[in-house]
Parts: structure tokens; sequence; C-alpha cells
């Protein structure tokens, strides 16, 4: 029983086939965000937009399959709290970037 | 018989929180992680403000090695899948394959670490430590401070690994690998973070 109740929660749930797929997924997203800066001769912000978008979607695959996160009932209080560190994030960087570019804009 | 039924009330209780312990411990973690990463924005806003801030110095153009943070990429994202294979092993019982899964990931981010010590070495040789310039106080403290994880992770790695040989898989140690994988794969989303926004970023 005590198995079946480790075996619900945090890291512990996964497959070979999981981890596998989770772990190519991330080779991929890594080569193609390095292939994309090494690469140097597409313009800037597409290289940017590409980046950002592998980093994210790397990030999403890394807890779908490495720490099992998902939207089934035993995981819906860690989900909870991730969005809510999410936003907290949101709010420390959005806003320290936000405040320091808007003083260096009056300082000049 | 009334103290009878107590007794077994008593006893199915304490059953339930004992189930409930290793849960609970799991989500803990879990919220203690997350707090770590409300610690790394604070660090990473620190960074976005002052990545451009060079003081006369180097830029990160002039100063990351790409391949080379792509090497560190690889040793943490290996070492990190099999982090995974030996929390498999654990649910089949394969206690000799726990443990050579725990030691291969453990030389991994061994080889992690000291690739990027070996780094903050040469930069700091040459005249370009944290105290160079602002986007560089930020990089030592960014980068440092993920490295410091992980190096906390691998003496945590280091401790489940004896526990694991001297006392077996027992439920109490299953549950601290299972926090040990949750930590390592945590850190591993981070560096994700520090190789698109400081290194890849930093060259473009």
């Amino acid at each position: 029983m005590n198995h079946a109740q480790l075996d619900t929660t945090g890291a512990s749930r996964g497959s070979f086939k999981s981890y596998a797929s989770g772990f190519a997924l991330s080779l991929v997203l890594t080569a193609v965000a390095f292939w994309l800066v090494m690469n140097g001769t597409f313009p800037r912000a597409a290289v940017l937009f590409g980046i950002v978008a592998a980093a994210v979607v790397q990030m999403l695959v890394h807890l779908h399959y490495f720490l099992h996160l998902d939207t089934s009932s035993e995981m819906r209080w860690n989900v909870l709290a991730i969005l809510f560190a999410l936003l907290i994030m949101i709010l420390f960087v959005g806003g320290s970037i936000w405040i320091m570019i808007n003083l260096s804009y009056r300082m000049m | 018989m009334r103290t009878d039924a107590l007794t077994i009330d008593f006893a199915h209780d304490r059953d339930v929180e004992h189930i409930d312990t290793f849960g609970n411990r799991a989500f803990g973690f879990w919220i203690y992680l997350m707090s770590d990463l409300i610690l790394f924005s604070a660090i990473f806003a620190t960074f976005a403000v002052l990545r451009h801030n060079y003081a006369g110095g180097p830029t990160g153009k002039e100063l990351f090695d790409l391949p080379y943070a792509f090497g560190e990429t690889m040793f943490l994202l290996f070492s990190s899948f099999v982090c995974g294979l030996a929390v498999l092993a654990v649910h089949h019982d394969r206690k000799g394959l726990v443990l050579l899964g725990l030691a291969v990931t453990f030389l991994l981010g061994l080889g992690f670490i000291s690739m990027e010590i070996n780094e903050f070495h040469s930069m700091v040789l040459a005249g370009n430590g944290p105290d160079r310039s602002g986007f560089l106080s930020a990089f030592f403290t960014l980068v440092g401070t993920h490295g410091s994880h992980v190096t906390f992770g691998l003496i945590f790695m280091a401790v489940i690994m004896a526990q694991i040989a001297t006392k077996g898989l027992t439920e109490p140690v299953r549950s601290r690998l299972m926090r040990l994988s949750m930590f390592w794969h945590f850190l591993d989303i981070v560096w994700i973070g520090i190789f698109t926004f400081v290194y890849l970023m930093g060259v473009m």
C-alpha cells in the first residue's frame, strides 16, 4: 500500500518510455536552439523568438516527462503551486525590467 | 469491547498517517522547489537588468564559448535522464541498478560542475572576475548559485547512495531518493533558462 501511495506522488511516476521521449525531445530542442545561434544567418528577431520558444517548450517537456506534472487530481496542488510561483516570477522579472527601463529612460 | 475498537481505530489512523507522510514530504519538497524557483527568478531579474553594464569590460560575445556551454548542457541533460532511469530501477527493486544509475548520474553531475569551475577559473585568471563589471557580477551570481545547488545535489546524492548501500531500498530511503530526483530534474530546468538567457542570448 505504501508503494501505491509513493507511486502517485512527485517524481516517482513514469516509465522508460516517458523518460526516453523526454530525453529525446530535450536533445532535439537544445540542438535546435544551439544551431539557430551558431548558424548566424537568420535575422536576430527570428533567432530570439526561436530560442525562447525552444526553452519554454523544453521546460514544459521536463515538467511533464521528468517530473510527471499533469492535470490528474493527485498533481492538482503541485500544478497550483507552480502556477502561483509563475505569477510571482512574472511580477518579479517583468516588474524589475519595467522599472529599470523606465528609470534608464528618465535618467537620459 | 470499547477499548478494542479504540485500539483498532488508533492503529488504523497511524497507518493512514504513515502513508500520508511520504506524500506530504514530496509535496512539501515541491513547495521548497517553487520557492527556490522564485529565488532564481530574482537573480534572473538582476541579470536581465545588468546584462549590458560592461563598464568597458568584455561582453558576453567575447567571453562565452558556446560549444563549451553546450557540453555542460549535455552533461546535465544526460545526468537528469540517468537519474530518471535510477528511479525506474527503484520501482523494480533492483538495488544494484539503482546504485549504478546514481553513480553515473553523480559522475555526469561532477563533469558538469568541473567544467563550470574550470570556466570560472579561467575567467577570473584573465581578470574577468565578478568584480570586473555589473554584467559579470550578475553572471557569477546567477551561474554560481545554480552551480552551488548542483554541488549540494551531489552531496545529497552521495548520502542517498551510502544509505542505499547500508540500509537497502527501505521506504524512507526510497522517499528521499524521490525527493533527490525532483531536485535534480528541477536544477536541469533552471539550467535551460541559464543556457538560453545567459549563454545563447549573450553570444547573439
